[in-house]
This record gives C-alpha cells, structure tokens and sequence, in this order.
C-alpha cells in the first residue's frame, strides 16, 4: 500500500494552502486528492472580484486567487492527483484494528453521528496510541480503486449546497429550477445560460452574485425573496449585486408555488409570519423562467461521519480542538468542511493554522486534547473550535442568532469573564471572531461565548 | 446653509462598514464609520459619482471550456457598465490563453484595460473536454 504522512482530500483553497504549509515544516511525503479534473474547488467558478483583500490587499476573482495557491503547490512539487474522489476513511491502529474515537463527547455539541456508537474502544485503550494509529484513505481514479495510508488525514472537502428538496416546496417540478452555484457553473465555466426571466430565493451571497451575472449577461431578475426577517449574504453584496440593478429584495417572503410542467412558468410568493408560516391571503404571482436557490451550504461530511468522527450539529462539521483535530487523533479539518466561512481569505488562514498543527503532531507524535467545552451562550449560533485544550492561546470564530449592533462577544468561565471584545455590529452572515489567551484560563468548567447589544464587561 | 448626511455601505472588503457622510454647503464635512483609508476614499467618491469593477466571460474556441473569464483593472463609472459588457462581448479568442493577458486596452476609453482571469488550455484529445 501507497504510504504517505499528510493526506489531504480536497484541493481547494483549504487544501492548496495547507499543503503548502506542510511543505513548509519540512514535511515531504504529501498526498493532495481532488475529485475533480483541476485543483481550485469552488472558486473556479467565482469569476466576480473581491478575493483576497485581507490577504493580498488586492481585489482578485476566485480563480487568480486560487492561482496563486495553486501555482505554489506546483513550484513545491507536492504531489497531487486530480480526478481522485476519496470515497473511504478509516482510522485504524497499528496491530490493523479499527480504532474509534474518543468517548469524550461534550453535552453542547448535539450529535448528527450516524454511525452511532457502536464498536467504541474505551478511552483507556487508546491512550498514548495517538501517533501509531494510521489512517486508511480509499479513492477511486482513472487508474481504478486506490489506498493510501497516511499518519495525518486532512479534511478539506468544502461545502454542497443546499437544494430544493431540503425546503419543501409544494407544487409541480418543471426544469428551470437551479442552485445558485449551479447555476453560477453553468454560465462561468460551460457557457450555458439558465434562463431569461429569473426569481431567486433566499439572499445568500451566491444567489445576490448571480442575480448581478445574469442581468449583466441580459435576462431579466425580476426579485429577491427571503423568508427570514434580515438577509443572509453580506451587505456590500445587496449594495453592489441588487441595489445597483434595481433589483427588489423582499424579506420574510418565500415561495410557496411552482408552476410550469414542460418548463418552469411562474411562482407564487407569499410573506410568512414570526413562525415562517405563509399568511393566507399574500400570495403574489410572479411569471418567470428560472427559479434560483440560495439558501445556504452545509460542510460536505459523509466521509467524516462515516469514519466515526464526532460530529457539532450546530456547524454540521466535525468537533475540533483549537489545533482544529477532530475527536480521531490525526484527523484535522479546516475550511468549509469545518463551517461555512464568507471569505476566502480566512478559509486559507484556518488552513494554514491547521497545517502548523498537524506538522507539531507529527513532530511530537500527538498534540494535547480538548478537554475545555466552548458552548455558544446569548446570541451565539454557532462556533469553532468546540473542545480546547487550554495549551495555547486560540481564536473563537462564530456566528451571531440576529443582527446586532455595538455589541461586546464574551467568553466566560465559572461566571468570570476571560475575555471580551466589543464590535460595532455583527450579522449572521458574517463570521465574528474572539481571540482568548490560554493564560486566562482555569480549571476545565466549560467557556461560554455570547454576543450582547450594549453588555458591559 | 445646507447639511446633508447619507450613509453608505462600504463594498471595498467583506467588512461591509456603514460609512456616515457629512454634506455642508455641498461639500463633504465629515466621513465617519469607516475601519479604512480605503472606505472613506470609497465614500468620497460614491458621493461624487459611483464606480465599479464588473466581471464576465468571453468565448473561446478549441478551449478545455468554452469560455474565460475577465475582470477590469480598475473599477468604471457604473452607468458605463452595460456598455462595457457590450464591447467585452464583441472580442472572442483561440486557447490557449492564459490568465492576466490584456483583452482590450483602454475599455471605451475609460483608461481601464479588460484582464483574463484565468488560464484556457487548448483542448488537445476527445477525453480533455470541460472542466
Ligand atoms: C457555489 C459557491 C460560491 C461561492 N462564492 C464565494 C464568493 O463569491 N466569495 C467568497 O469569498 N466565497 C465564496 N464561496 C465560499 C468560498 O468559495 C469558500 O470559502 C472557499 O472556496 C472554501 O474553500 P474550501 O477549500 O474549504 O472548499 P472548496 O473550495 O469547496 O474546495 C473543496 C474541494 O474538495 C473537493 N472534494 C470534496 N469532496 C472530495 C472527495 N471526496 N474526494 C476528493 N476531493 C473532494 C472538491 O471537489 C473541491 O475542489 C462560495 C462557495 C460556494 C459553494
Ligand atoms: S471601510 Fe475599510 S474595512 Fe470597512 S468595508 Fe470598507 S474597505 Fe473594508
């Protein structure tokens, strides 16, 4: 069997960077798997601009910003293989047991397992065996069905969207129905436009891009509807994508019809109470040949759920530690299999962080393991990383329940905060982040971050 | 006297900051609210006349895909954009070609150049089409 140190699966901007990185550290025998015929993930198709500012302090499109990752993976000589969907990953121990993670599941963290719990080897008999457990990567490739066996997994597989079938909507399913990301590689990357006269639900960022690429390439976008009561992509996209076109972004409004049969000819909206009900009565018609969908991305985990990794039903990716280590020793994630991150930028940063941990793990042959909860508390939806370890100073990244405005984030600890930074707003769309010192911390009762308007520290 | 005052939602980075306005006597008083040199400049000229960068594809022939993609250098004034569009469509090319050649110098006039933004291979077998 093929052998390497680091695998990574994904060859995203996640995946670029953290091999890179590796590379880096001194650490040779790399593997990168991509399933697809060329390196970038998801930013092959994001032709707009805007990438990259934080990092480069310039406005680049997706696909020169993955250029630049990728160029560097290149010029390292890192091996990769495109074409190479991962299909399998099973952590198993040196005498060629399956292992199983740890039984060390914190209350906040709801599981979405569904492998269960079965076959667990208790903790006990796991201790020290951190740096002899490999990991078994199966993949499929022009070449056929392939293993690698690795001592460090890398996860860096993104995100899906989600698509009609998670929304219910009632009614006939003509063609004319997209994602906004399919319909975004539609047009970007097969010269394939989806339709003339457009509606888009949800106001997610990719659907609020698309709804700016179709009108400059000639159909009509005749509204945005959102069933919750603020949008969920980011407002300099509702300023540049919809206010600049005239385009109508209409809140607590969904769908509730389709109709067409051959192809998609109408929808009919209704505006939804507090409990997101359709109020009987608002129904609008609308005519139109293309419904677009942008109504969110969930990390793309099935390979981690099936390797027995826990799971946080809050983020639907993997539990990690501040060394962003799955509850499997050796297994890392970071990127939109992690949570689904706004900027790119960011997502090369968590993946260059991650990279520094998994090149300490090989080197020390383990890293410490979370014991510390991180709960979201007051306002807080959701945040990374849910286990610390206490061993070094880390950064919360979160997400807030509703639109705030001068608000202070807290960590707290026994009731004492330990840390506390106020922020002029934050939205649900954008990540907010807390940096905690690991001297600030005592004793192993759990950290609970909130997000209060006006809290005073 | 007069005194205006506009907010604006600062598109320069994912930040998003709501950049305060100040207008006395036609003239801008005062800008508040931005994190950046880059926002309050972006507020500046908002006032004065809106600009944006815009992005879109051109067709290729012989290519691993149909098309590439292309951005501006620097953001136009944003009721020249259909324009724009217009003119970029009017050019198609022959892969292979590759990311950061100038298309067009000088769109229009505007003293921006139109930059391909990625590489196109040339389809070289039956089994290389798309991506
Ligand atoms: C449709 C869409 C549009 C977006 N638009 C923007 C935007 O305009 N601006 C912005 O800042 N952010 C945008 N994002 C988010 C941004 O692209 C992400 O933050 C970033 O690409 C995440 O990088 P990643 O490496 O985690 O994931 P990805 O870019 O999704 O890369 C994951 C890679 O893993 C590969 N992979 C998955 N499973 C396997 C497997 N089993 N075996 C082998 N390979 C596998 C995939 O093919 C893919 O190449 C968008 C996201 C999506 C989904
Ligand atoms: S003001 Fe600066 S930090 Fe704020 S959005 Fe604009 S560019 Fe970004």
């Amino acid at each position: 069997m093929r052998t390497a140190d680091v695998v990574i699966v994904g060859g995203g901007p996640a995946g670029l960077a953290a091999a890179a990185l590796i590379h880096e550290k001194g650490i040779r025998e790399i593997l990168l798997l991509e399933r697809e015929k060329t390196l970038g993930g998801v930013l092959r198709q994001c032709i707009h601009d805007g990438f990259g500012l934080t990092r480069f302090q310039e406005a680049m499109s997706g696909p020169e910003y993955a250029k630049k990752f990728i160029e560097k993976v290149q010029k390292l000589g890192i091996p990769y293989l495109t074409n190479a969907s991962v299909i399998c990953i099973e952590p198993s121990r040196e005498d060629g047991q399956k292992a199983a993670p740890e039984d060390d599941i914190p209350a906040s963290a709801r599981i979405c397992d569904k492998t269960g719990a079965s076959g667990h080897i208790p903790e006990k008999q796991l201790e020290n065996s951190n740096a002899s457990r490999y990991k078994i990567v199966t993949y499929v490739s022009p070449s056929g069905l392939e293993k690698v066996r690795t001592r460090v997994l890398i996860l860096a597989m993104g995100c899906r969207e989600r698509s009609r079938g998670a929304l219910a909507i009632p009614g006939e399913r003509p063609p004319g129905v997209f994602t906004a990301g399919v319909a975004q590689s539609y047009m970007n990357l097969y010269n394939h436009m989806p339709g003339k006269e457009v509606i888009i639900l949800g106001s997610g960022d990719i659907g609020m891009i698309m709804a700016r690429r179709l009108t400059l390439e000639g159909a009509s976008v005749k509204a945005v509807f959102e069933l919750l009561p603020y949008p969920s992509g980011l407002p300099r996209n509702m300023e540049q994508c919809l206010n600049d076109y005239g385009i109508p972004l209409y809140l607590n409004t969904t769908v509730t019809d389709i109709h067409g049969k051959d192809r998609l000819r109408g929808v009919t909206v209704s505006e939804v109470d507090e409990n997101q009900k359709p109020i009987p009565g608002t129904e609008r018609e609308y005519s139109c040949d293309t419904l677009i969908l942008s109504v969110g991305l969930i990390p793309e985990n099935e390979l981690t759920i099936d390797a027995g990794v826990r799971m946080d039903d809050r983020t639907c990716g993997p539990l990690v530690s501040e060394y962003l280590e799955t509850s499997i020793p050796g297994i890392f994630a970071a990127g939109n299999v992690l949570h689904v991150h706004d900027v790119v930028d960011f997502v090369s940063e968590e993946a260059e962080l991650m990279a520094e941990s998994a090149a300490l793990y090989l080197a020390e042959g383990g890293l410490p393991r979370g014991k510390i909860k991180v709960e979201p508390g007051n306002g807080v939806s959701q945040l990374v990383p849910q286990l610390v370890t206490g061993t070094r100073d880390f950064e919360i990244s979160l997400r807030v329940t509703s639109p705030k405005k001068n608000l202070t984030l807290t960590v707290s600890q026994g009731g004492k905060v330990i840390a506390s930074r106020k922020i002029k707003k934050a939205i649900p769309a954008e990540m907010a982040r807390i940096p905690v010192s690991a001297g600030s911390l005592s004793g192993e009762e759990a950290l609970i971050v909130s997000a209060e308007e006006g809290a005073r520290v | 006297m007069s005194l205006k005052e506009r907010t604006y939602t600062c598109i320069v980075c994912p930040n998003s900051c709501e950049i305060t306005v100040k207008i006395r006597d036609g003239s801008v008083s005062e800008v508040s609210g931005a994190s950046c040199p880059r926002g309050e400049d972006y507020a500046r000229q908002e006032i004065l006349a809106p600009v944006r960068n815009i992005a879109t594809t051109v067709l290729v022939r012989g290519g691993s895909i149909p098309l590439c993609s292309v951005r501006l250098s620097r953001p136009i004034p944003r009721e020249r954009i259909f324009d724009a569009i217009s003119a970029i469509h009017e050019v198609s090319l022959d892969a292979p070609v590759r990311a950061g050649t100038v298309l067009i110098q000088d769109l229009l006039g505007l003293g921006v150049d139109v930059l391909l933004t990625r590489d196109v291979p040339a389809l070289e077998g039956p089994f290389q089409k798309n991506e």
